[in-house]
């Protein structure tokens, strides 16, 4: 019977007939047709077995032809583009689709997990909790894999997504949701008014239910009508449609987010397309025309195969010409449910009963009933026979106690409609209870958003054009649209009529919520175990929170909650809603935010010039920076560094700086600005000077450090640490605008407009004479230490030169306009030959400022002070700066703090590691005898061992003294002594020479 | 959330920084250890409308003082902290 579509009727449907489509549902090929989902080729072939149950692994067909559906999810597509638990009710077909029911093992028609069923008494609400209380850890040894491999639903692909996702903005007056005779109402009223509007649909076709249930309009068929209507709004240039997409949630200021599976429809998204975009609409007006979700009635056996919602077997027939029963019978509470006899009928279908709970049935259906052929039975259903092979034999209570039984391949049901109040209910808006339609309808909803139509509790089709039209001009007149609407579109409004019924007891499992096999009986255990509030309902039971987040079931759970607990439904009320309406994948908020494009990367001006050398680079915050420069020959990193290093203190050497943040300065007050955001003291330094600065947070730990110089009067450029370039800008702006507003004095970040570089090793005048103009002075005298003025180099160029120095050797800095930076690094290469230059990069730099004891992020580690890093004696007595007062807090000013001080293994053959925490000789290792630990380590090559940085208590104190460096998590335990941090040149003869 | 700059106009959240309550004003340098203690420590936790500083740093780079209500998100006002947070002359 595969491929033969048995169950497709002859005529009608919009499918297209020429355009058959092959597919395969595990592993069986199937045909279909363009225009088809997946749901429905699958009905078009018969196959009402979709899936297996997610705790008792019950078979189950396929319940809804939308968006709601809680059973029929498959895993579509294979390999990486595997994507588990799609709704077969809304994937389109497309040629090669291939699909596969989940949660059965090993095949969907024998699964062994079903004996889960004859467990059923273990498996009640609440159970997690209940059974596998004690002990701990058997929970996640034993009991946690083996419940996951019998509950479950489809798998991941365990391998990267090959797909790209995009992001977008859209801005307009007015969104809709929902192309359905309300959605197109309101587009066409706000679109005729001159409004910019963008209606979402999350279907591939426009109409809405009006794609299956036809109707008239304004005297055309329903068809036509919107066929015109479509045609009107594609028309018009401000107006944006928007297939595919679904409005999945509302976010504060009038943002909308939406999703639209922009290739889903296809094999494989076309090359350089993206399979999903997530649009962030920014709207004045929403208007949510999302319709009504059918809910069904709970009965015994409600879960078999071919039990269906009676608008969605009309969906399958009319939409799709394929029947999902040839013999129906249909369950309802309420006359919209007789649509689909009167839809089966007009197919040439066989209709085997209708039992209808309402006293009363209008002559109309009495008559259709008789002309049909078919008994209308007062009652309800009370079980279904059929299991896996489908609906045979359906069970009825009727009014007054007798039974009855009908023999049918199909039930339809209809329990009446439920307004989709998700998007009208985010922000913690409460749908309110309407007592004529026993409806939850929108009320608090977001401001800007309004419901209209279905979505709103308007069920007739009269109805739902007015109030979409209604709500269309509004929503443009609220935007400042004032065109002219032109008129309603009219249509009949039919009789409503529903006696509500939720739950019919019987013998057998009667399933509420569907995709997390939650039953009648779980809700009342719940109850009768002290979880009667929604909320606790909920957890207790899992009802609704499954992917479907309980469209179908939710009503009816607390409905059934309110009976047991002998409450009204309002008085029960309903669970808080929250986005996403519709389940969103992971990809695609993270777009193109993947892999090498998590975050931005940022390429220091000699970036390119660097990968040529074949730097080996390193991320420091989005910075990719040089780290060493391997040469042929050397076996490792530390080889590398090393002569790095060497070559700076016996030669020359440079390196790329530019990541710094630097700051200008400017106006009349910028020394004064300074002192008060620093420690020490900038308005007194002269012009062509540069000074070290440290800046604190107002509770008085050290923020950042950084060399400050004055190039002019009222001109001084900052520099700041990599890490914190944007967070200093930040507080300087904050303390120049908010608290210092009378200070006149401007910021601009410079940051990426200088590349800057350090030219280090007693050779550096040497090599800098060669780029720079030989009229320029670098002596000692002309240049001395801690200068810093412009100067001219060979060419014309106008450069910054700084003469200061990290490593402790004779060094400049130079800083050239950024676009200069590559060219830089290739001239100091040329003019620094001779003098064996040698580019190094920040591991060598690490380890010439750890020999100095120069302090860096692992000591500025927002813990310390000041006095701590031994640079007490910077703070100024003489002015107020951020930080003082409270940096002079008692225990911010103790003895016994932790401070820096240099740290060397006793043996000199040993690696210090950082992090190795500091213990007294004799002591044991333990919070109680912890005095600090390793900050910062490395090679020196100069003292050809380990050294290292560390905060220990009173350190400074104890020069000399033998302590373990106890590293339990290496599993080291080895003597140390401290010593003074300054391990090379401490006099500083050698940068002053 | 969208926070209209009185520079820039209209703009999303994602280009702007929160600091927090914009009522503390830093203490004059002389006003002693308590007062600076609570400048820099003591917030209120204020449920409904708030004054609070945010940092356009994506746009102007200014900082600006946001009424906003911290149960619904509404902006009620937006200006140029400008000596928002300086010190009161005789505080
Ligand atoms: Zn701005």
């Amino acid at each position: 019977m595969a491929g033969d579509q048995a169950n497709r009727l002859n005529n009608g449907g919009l499918i297209d007939r020429s355009a058959a489509l092959n597919f395969r549902f595990d592993g069986k090929t199937f045909s279909g047709f363009k225009g088809d989902t997946l749901a429905s080729a699958l009905v078009a072939n018969g196959v009402k077995l979709v899936g297996r149950s997610f705790k008792y692994h019950r078979p189950r067909g396929i319940l809804t032809a939308g968006s709601e559906e809680p059973n029929a999810l498959v895993e579509l597509r294979s390999g990486a583009r595997r994507e588990a638990n799609t709704k077969a009710t809304t994937a389109e077909l497309y040629e090669g689709l291939e699909a596969a029911s989940q949660n059965r093992w090993p095949s969907l028609n024998f699964d062994v997990m079903s004996v889960n069923q004859l467990l059923a008494p273990i498996f009640v609400a609440g159970f997690y909790y209940k059974t596998f209380m004690w002990p701990a850890k058997f929970w996640e040894a034993i009991y946690e894999p083996a419940i996951r491999r019998a509950a479950g639903l489809g798998r991941a692909a365990q391998v990267s997504d090959p797909d790209h996702y995009d992001k977008a903005w859209a801005h307009c007056d007015v969104v809709i949701a929902g192309s359905g005779p309300a959605g197109l109402a309101a587009a066409l009223a706000a679109a005729r008014c001159g409004a910019r509007v963008i209606l979402c649909e999350e279907d591939f076709v426009l109409g809405g239910r009006l794609l299956a249930d036809a109707g008239t309009i304004d005297g055309l068929h329903a068809a036509e009508w919107v066929a015109r209507a479509v045609a009107e709004l594609e028309a018009m240039p401000d107006v944006r449609i928007m297939t595919r997409t679904t409005l999945f949630g509302v976010y504060d200021g009038g943002t909308y987010g939406a999703i639209e599976r922009v290739n889903d429809h296809l094999p494989v998204p076309p090359e350089h397309q993206v399979r999903q975009r997530l649009w962030r609409i920014v709207a004045k007006r929403c208007v949510v025309a999302a319709g009504a979700i059918e809910r069904p009635i709970v009965f015994a056996g409600n879960d078999t195969p071919g039990v269906m919602m009676a608008s969605a077997m009309r969906s399958y027939i009319s939409r799709y010409a394929a029947t999902p029963s040839r013999r129906i019978a249909l369950f309802t509470n309420n006359e919209d449910g007789w649509r689909t006899a009167e839809t089966a009928i007009a197919a040439g279908l066989q209709v085997a009963a209708v039992i209808d709970a309402r006293p009363d049935v209008s002559p109309a259906h009495r008559s259709l009933a008789s002309k049909g052929g078919f008994p209308v039975l007062h009652g309800s259903v009370s079980g279904v026979d059929g299991g896996k092979v489908g609906v045979r034999k359906i069970s009825v209570l009727l009014t007054g106690g007798a039974r009855a039984e009908v023999e049918a391949d199909g039930l339809a049901v209809s329990g009446g409609w439920n307004p989709a109040v998700g998007l009208t209910s985010y922000h913690r808006g409460r749908p309110k209870w309407r007592d004529d339609i026993a409806a939850f309808v929108p009320d608090g909803a977001p401001p800007g958003i309004v419901a209209a139509g279905a979505a709103n509790g308007a069920f007739s089709l009269g109805a739902c054009l007015r109030e979409g039209f209604e709500a269309g001009a509004a929503a443009a007149r609220d935007a400042g649209r004032s065109g002219n609407t032109g008129s309603t579109p009219l249509a009949n409004d039919e009789a409503f009529s529903l006696t509500p019924l939720w739950h019919v007891k019987g013998k057998g499992k009667a399933f509420v919520d569907q995709q997390h096999d939650v039953t009648a009986s779980d809700i009342e255990l719940a109850q009768r175990e002290g979880f009667e509030s929604v909320e606790h309902l909920k957890r207790y039971t899992t009802l609704g929170m499954a992917t479907d987040q309980g469209k179908t079931s939710n009503v009816a759970g607390l409905a059934i909650m309110a009976a047991v607990t002998g409450k009204s439904i309002p008085e029960t009320g309903t669970t808080i809603y929250r986005p996403p309406y519709v389940p969103v994948a992971i990809g695609a908020f993270a777009g193109h935010h993947r892999d090498e494009n998590f975050h931005a990367t940022r390429l220091t001006p000699s970036h390119h010039w660097a990968a040529e050398q074949g730097a080996v680079f390193v991320d420091t915050g989005l910075w990719k920076r040089a780290q060493w420069y391997p040469r042929a020959g050397e076996k490792d990193w530390l080889e590398s560094v090393t002569r790095e290093v060497k070559a700076v203190r016996s030669g020359v050497g440079f390196c790329d700086v530019s990541t710094l943040g630097k700051i200008d300065v400017h106006g009349p007050d910028a020394g004064a600005f300074l002192d008060r955001v620093y420690i020490n003291t900038f308005s007194n330094l002269a012009v062509g000077k540069a000074r070290y600065g440290l800046m604190l947070r107002e509770d008085g730990i050290v923020y950042d450090d950084g060399t400050t110089s004055r190039l002019a009067e009222d001109h001084y450029f900052l520099t700041t640490t990599t890490a914190k370039a944007g967070l200093v800008m930040q507080h300087l702006e904050f303390c120049r605008q908010v608290l210092f507003p009378e200070l006149d004095v401007q910021l601009t970040s410079v940051s990426d407009q200088w590349a800057q570089f350090s030219i280090a090793g007693p050779k550096t005048r040497d090599l800098l004479k060669e780029i720079v103009d030989p009229a320029e002075d670098l002596s000692n005298e002309g240049f001395p230490f801690m200068g810093a003025r412009e100067v001219n180099l060979r060419g014309g160029l106008t450069a910054r030169l700084f003469r200061i120095s990290f490593s402790g050797e004779m060094a400049f800095e130079i800083s050239v306009p950024a676009r200069y930076g590559e060219a830089t690094a290739r001239n100091l290469m040329i003019a620094g030959k001779a003098f064996g230059v040698t580019p190094y990069g920040t591991e060598a730099l690490g380890v010439m400022r750890i020999e100095k004891g120069h302090v860096a992020g692992p000591e500025l580690s927002g813990t310390t002070t000041a006095a701590d890093l031994g640079l007490g004696k910077m703070m100024s007595t003489k002015k107020d700066f951020i930080g003082r007062v409270m940096a002079g807090r008692e225990a911010l000013v103790a003895p016994n703090r932790q401070v820096v001080v240099g740290i060397k293994p006793v043996d000199k053959t040993r690696r210090l590691r950082s992090g190795a925490h500091i213990i007294p000789k004799g002591e044991t290792p333990g919070p109680d005898n912890d005095q600090g630990y390793v900050t910062s380590v490395c090679f020196s090559p100069v003292l050809d061992q380990w050294i290292g940085l560390g905060l220990v208590e009173r350190g400074r104190e104890r020069i000399g003294e033998i302590v373990r460096a106890h590293d339990p998590l290496r599993g080291e335990d080895y003597d140390v002594e401290l010593c003074n941090s300054v391990f090379y040149d401490p006099d500083g003869g050698r940068q002053r020479g | 959330m969208r926070i209209v700059c009185p520079f820039c106009g209209e703009r999303e959240l994602g280009e702007f920084t929160y600091l927090g309550d914009a009522k503390p004003q830093r203490p004059a340098a002389d006003a002693g250890e308590d007062a600076i203690y609570d400048y820099v420590y003591l917030r209120d936790n204020i449920a409904g409308p708030m004054s609070e500083h945010w940092y356009h740093g994506g746009g102007c780079r200014a900082w600006l003082k946001v009424t906003r209500n911290t149960l619904t998100h509404e902006i009620s006002s937006v200006e140029p902290a400008a000596g928002a947070g300086a010190a009161k002359v005789g505080a």
